[in-house]
């Protein structure tokens, strides 16, 4: 088929950016969409122009480094990540419109490529477990009942890729940080820190600068791993619960 | 051209000194004693620095700070939890024995040597076995959210055909949870300031002064600076090399840059035509392929693995009647039928391929048909155990497998060789440490399914930050180096010097052209079944490559910005050497073994042939120059405990 | 806590919903006040009076009111301020809008600002009108709540602003409703088709039962 691209390039950081079009023919709709991207890149490096910066590794949809918003929407129109979206989501002839993730806690680095190094801060805050290497008891000592163990998984599935952010209106990060909350706060394990974490982690993300949450959703229906609207409701509450103990102390 | 190459001479034997004698289940322990300490006040003066946040990196990285050292950490994604490891699906080993199914250390090392078809060492293999259950306990307290059962308890599976219930596992999800416990303690000591992490850093070369490990020189991928940072000791936790094959099941960006540099400045690099074809993988679609997705092994259970009896069967899968089909897996090994290994799997695979009955666009691939599997236990049973693969499957090639056969065929998917290293995991160059897929050390010729994360988090968390120790306290004050050394001159020279020259070539080809070329000989002639005559072949054709690239490369921009372009065609460079190597390697260990099968040495019924007499030995090999004939070190491997016999499926 | 609370985004998040529970709460009350109307000048003027003297002799004349008075400015103030630091944040934290427009981005998002500036300007009309009588039309007689209402329901845009306020009210509350069982954390997956229709009803409930009053004056049912 036959696209018509419309990308943001922007040289670095500072420079201005704006949409730059581009034509690509011949595109198998058994591509993947960075496949398509890539073939564009060939033609542009063979013409002697910079090829379009996009950050991809695993392309199989689990390291989170894709980031693209596709016609306004974070990984584009099926739910998923940009890599996994297959060109047979499209139509010959179509505009596709090729945009970064925007928020101000993500700037542009390069194109379609941001920093998303605010995730790794938040993270860092308090975004674990303190259990040194080999200071652990034996595996079985803490049985976990099964719908904790699964609830902890369901909100660890979160790949990071900030697709809640790039999504929401007010570019927040309640999601990306309440999934982590949420899986660490369930556990046995996370129990001793349960309060400090909520409260640090949340403290960075607003010294981040990531928006506040409305609740408008947008969050949810765009992560690709399925993190539900409710894990923000589940933080929401960690932290509530935290406040008031930290006031109690 | 290719004779030159070819012409590979003998050193000295290449022997590891670490390892203690006395019974094997005591060597580890005795090590520990025996290794020096650093007062853990002086700790904090040493600088490590450690390349690559995987599973040993990221656990390696952490455990250094926690004991007090300090950090220097790179890796070039754009955070340490997006390393490779995350992508592992399947398991991790652990003897834990909970299901008093007859488990034991001893059977984990066991099957793990036999596994490797005794390609690897009693002693590292016994160790690995025993650290197996301090993982589990450590991942466990980290938050690892594994599988559990209704009692609370952890659940297991049984994996890759052996018959234990060993394998711990979270959903199809494992190297992921187990990464992000990792990447969580790492973020732990970044926070606490015992952590120097360096995201969007590449790696481009080692600084090796006075014969040891002094630094490196890695490029920032954002500004590109080339940069020099300063340590005591080097780890490299940079992953296997997979990517030489253009396409595999590697991330797009993983590469052989920090390992093949290291080698280039005098580590030694071991068994390189060791690598693993994963049986099912999704088909490639076309030209425009850029990698290929892996599909859980445990799809074997349940799907049976067939292709048309007649070649050129170009007929829809489920218009083939019964009677023409040819379940070869199940009529050749009878007893393991379709649960046979993964090196046997594949070449299976390819052999009826090869015959023209290979199924899909090209003609490379077989059917993984599920539906015996629905006609028995149901839509639903299957749908509750495979869904998630199924619908993975769905979405990348839009079949819907519960009504039409998936399509699989193998691909590279990790290997096993890597920079030699001795017990304490240390390679030839003092000071420089390897771990986890980037070193060689315990799989032998053939990995077992679920053992990658057990061995990059023992590697990891618990033996490099024993045995580190021991190097540190040996060598305690270096003299101080710095950008004014002349070895770093030269270093930094000659990096920015190969950047300059990929820069300058301004060519007609991409990198991404002669990445595709060199995949596709490698897979031709070095994948799954390699001849001496092939092997010749592409030993002949990739200095020619080599020397199209440094004439036809084409890199657009500049190197003071950010560059994929040029990261890509840099990682190249070193390919085209690594590969070269790859194929010496294989054609002189002129004998089968796990994933490495020459078609000279197979069995009567077109088995593996091990030839123990002359190939029971780790390859080492030297580098001289580019193009140049490498020397061979052999280290000999001994059997004590578990005696090499011949592997049969049939 | 206190300090906790407003400097972070999930506390002040909080504050919003508490102050708008507050506030829901009495506009229920006052909702079903005003359904008086219905039931005769007397019975309504008397209802109004006896607001004033609600918990005498404890309290001396008109000081629950004021109480209530108090509690609902500072519940207003509190929930603007609030809602004022909240949107710049959101703002400045997403600068940039995508080229390719979404139409269904942020509904929730607009009619809660939209709404609550529309709200807060009714707020105003609304007591200069029947509380002060300063912009009251014909004039405002003291302990006369009827004639009043039925005063600014016979002019026409007492009646626009009043129905449009209304409106924007019931979208307000929908969406705020359950935005404060989430931001409070009593929402659940389980819970969550509870708390929507607790959100639907209110806001319908309220909107209809205010607006039945203009209604009412403009059909004659209340003259």
């Amino acid at each position: 088929m036959k696209l018509t691209l419309r990308v943001w390039r922007q040289r670095n950081a500072d420079a201005d950016g704006a949409m730059s079009t581009y034509e690509v023919d011949d595109i198998s709709a058994d591509m993947s969409f960075l496949e398509m991207l890539d073939t564009l890149n060939e033609e542009l490096i063979l013409k002697g122009e910079d090829p379009v910066a996009f950050d991809h590794d695993c392309r199989e949809g689990i390291c989170g480094a894709c980031s693209l918003v596709i016609n306004g929407d974070a990984h584009g129109p099926e739910r998923t990540t940009s890599c996994q979206l297959h060109m047979r989501s499209f139509e010959d002839g179509d505009t596709i419109d090729i945009e970064p993730w925007r928020a101000s806690a993500f700037p542009v680095v390069k194109d379609l490529v941001v920093d998303r190094s605010a995730f790794d801060r938040i993270i860092q805050a308090g975004g674990y477990v303190t259990a040194p290497t080999g200071a652990a008891p034996e595996a079985h000592a803490t049985p976990v009942p099964k719908p904790d163990a699964d609830f902890a998984f369901e909100h660890a599935e979160c790949i990071g890729c900030g697709a809640c952010v790039a999504a929401c209106p007010n570019g927040a990060a309640m999601l990306f940080t309440s999934a982590k909350i949420n899986h660490l706060n369930v556990l046995p394990q996370g129990a001793p820190e349960r309060e400090t974490r909520v409260l640090d982690m949340v403290a960075q993300m607003d010294e981040e600068g990531f928006g506040g949450c409305t609740l408008a959703g947008e969050c949810a229906t765009a992560c690709p791993k399925g993190i539900p609207l409710v894990s923000i409701t589940g933080m929401n509450k960690e932290w509530l619960r935290a406040t008031r103990k930290a006031g109690k102390r | 051209m290719t004779a030159e190459f070819a012409e590979y001479t003998t050193g000295e034997p290449v022997v590891d000194t670490k390892a203690p004698g006395g019974p094997v289940g005591e060597r580890w322990d005795t090590r520990r004693f025996e290794a020096k300490l650093v007062n853990p006040a002086n700790r904090r003066k040493h600088t490590v620095i450690v390349v690559g946040t995987g599973l040993a990196g990221g656990s390696a990285g952490a455990t250094l700070a926690e004991q007090g050292y300090h950090v220097v950490q790179f890796c070039y994604q754009d955070s340490p939890r997006r390393a490779h490891s995350i992508a592992a699906q399947g398991g991790i080993n652990a003897a834990k024995n909970y299901r008093n199914d007859g488990d034991s250390i001893h059977r984990l090392f066991y099957d793990t040597v036999k596994g490797g078809d005794f390609r690897a060492r009693e002693s590292n293999v016994h160790r690995l076995a025993q650290i197996s259950v301090e993982i589990i306990d450590q991942c466990v307290a980290q938050g690892v959210p594994f599988a559990r059962e209704y009692g609370g308890l952890l659940d297991t599976r049984s994996f890759g055909g052996v018959q234990v219930s060993r394998t711990f596992y979270a959903r199809g999800q494992t190297g992921q949870q187990l990464l992000l416990g990792a990447y969580q303690a790492l973020s732990r000591q970044i926070a606490a300031g015992n952590i120097e992490m360096h995201p969007r850093t590449e790696m481009l070369d080692l600084i090796v002064v006075d014969g040891r490990a002094r630094g490196i020189v890695a490029r920032d991928l954002i500004t590109g600076k080339i940069d020099t940072y300063y340590a005591d000791a080097v780890v490299l936790a940079s992953g296997g090399y997979g990517n030489v094959f253009y396409l595999s099941t590697n991330a797009m960006n993983s590469n052989a840059t920090a390992i093949w540099r290291a080698h280039r400045r005098g580590a030694y690099f071991a068994n390189p035509c060791f690598t693993q074809i994963h049986p099912t993988c999704i088909p490639r679609t076309g030209e425009h392929q850029s990698k290929l997705t892996l599909m859980s092994e445990s799809l074997r259970n349940d799907g049976r693995i067939w292709v048309p009896k007649a070649k050129g069967d170009n007929r829809p899968a489920n218009e083939i009647p019964e009677a023409e089909r040819d379940y070869y897996l199940e009529r050749i090994y009878p007893s393991f039928g379709n649960l046979v290994p993964r090196d046997i799997a594949s070449r299976a695979a390819k052999n009826v391929c090869d015959e023209g009955r290979g199924v899909g666009p090209g003609g490379q691939g077989v059917y993984l048909d599920f539906a015996d599997a629905i006609g028995r236990m149901g839509r639903g049973a299957v749908e509750a155990k495979y869904g998630n693969l199924f619908d993975m499957y769905q979405r990348i090639t839009d079949e819907d497998p519960y009504e039409v056969p998936m399509r699989i065929y193998p691909a590279v998917h990790y290997t096993m060789g890597g920079l030699w290293v001795d017990y304490d995991l240390q390679t030839t160059v003092p000071g420089l440490f390897a771990i986890g897929e980037a070193n060689f050390s315990d799989h032998g010729a053939n990995r077992l399914g679920a053992s990658a994360l057990m061995q990059g988090l023992a590697d990891g968390y618990f033996v490099l930050p024993s045995t580190i120790n021991d190097y540190l306290a040996r060598n305690p004050h270096h003299e101080k180096v710095d950008d004014e050394h002349p070895v770093v001159q030269e270093v930094l020279a000659d990096t920015e010097d190969r950047l300059r020259l990929l820069l300058a070539v301004d060519g007609d080809r991409t990198p991404d052209s002669f990445h595709r070329e060199l995949g596709e000989l490698m897979w031709e002639f070095c994948g799954m079944a390699r001849t001496d005559s092939g092997l010749r072949k592409a030993l002949e054709r990739i200095p020619q490559i080599r020397e199209e690239f440094w004439r036809r490369i084409k890199v657009p921009g500049t190197g003071e910005e950010f560059n994929q372009s040029l990261e890509k065609a840099n990682r190249i460079v070193d390919y085209l050497e690594l590969a070269e190597l790859m194929c010496l390697d294989a054609l002189h260990r002129d004998e089968s073994c796990g994933g490495h099968f020459r078609e000279e040495s197979q069995t009567p019924d077109g088995e593996a042939e091990r030839r123990d007499e002359e190939f029971s030995y780790a390859a080492a090999w030297e580098f001289t120059e580019t193009g140049e004939a490498p020397v061979l070190h052999k280290e000999d491997l001994v059997f004590e405990y578990v005696h090499p016999t011949q592997r049969s499926y049939a | 806590m206190t300090r906790t609370m407003w400097d972070s985004s999930v506390g002040k998040k909080t504050v919003m919903a508490a102050s708008g529970l507050i506030m829901l709460g009495y506009l229920v009350v006052h909702m079903l006040g005003n359904l008086k109307i219905f039931f005769g000048s007397d019975e309504f003027n008397h209802y109004a009076h006896w607001l004033r003297t609600i918990g005498e002799p404890f309290l001396h004349y008109e000081w629950a009111l004021w109480i209530i008075r108090v509690v609902l400015v500072a519940a207003v103030v509190a929930h603007a301020v609030s809602a004022y630091q909240l949107s710049r944040r959101d703002i400045r934290a997403r600068p940039t809008k995508y080229v390719h427009k979404k139409p269904r981005a942020s509904y929730a998002t607009r009619t809660m600002r939209w709404g609550g500036i529309i709200l807060g300007l009714f707020i105003v009309w609304h007591i200069l009108d029947l509380t002060t009588g300063t912009v009251h039309p014909g004039g405002f007689q003291h302990g006369h709540p009827y004639q009043n209402v039925i005063d600014t329901f016979s002019t026409w845009y007492g009646n626009v602003i009043y129905i449009v306020a209304m409106l924007a009210l019931g979208l307000h509350v929908r969406h705020g409703f359950w935005s404060a069982a989430q931001t409070l954390g009593v929402g659940s997956r389980t819970r969550d088709r509870a708390f929507k229709t607790i959100a639907n009803v209110l806001a319908l409930v309220l909107t209809a039962g205010f607006i039945a009053v203009p209604v009412g004056v403009m059909t004659g049912v209340v003259s």
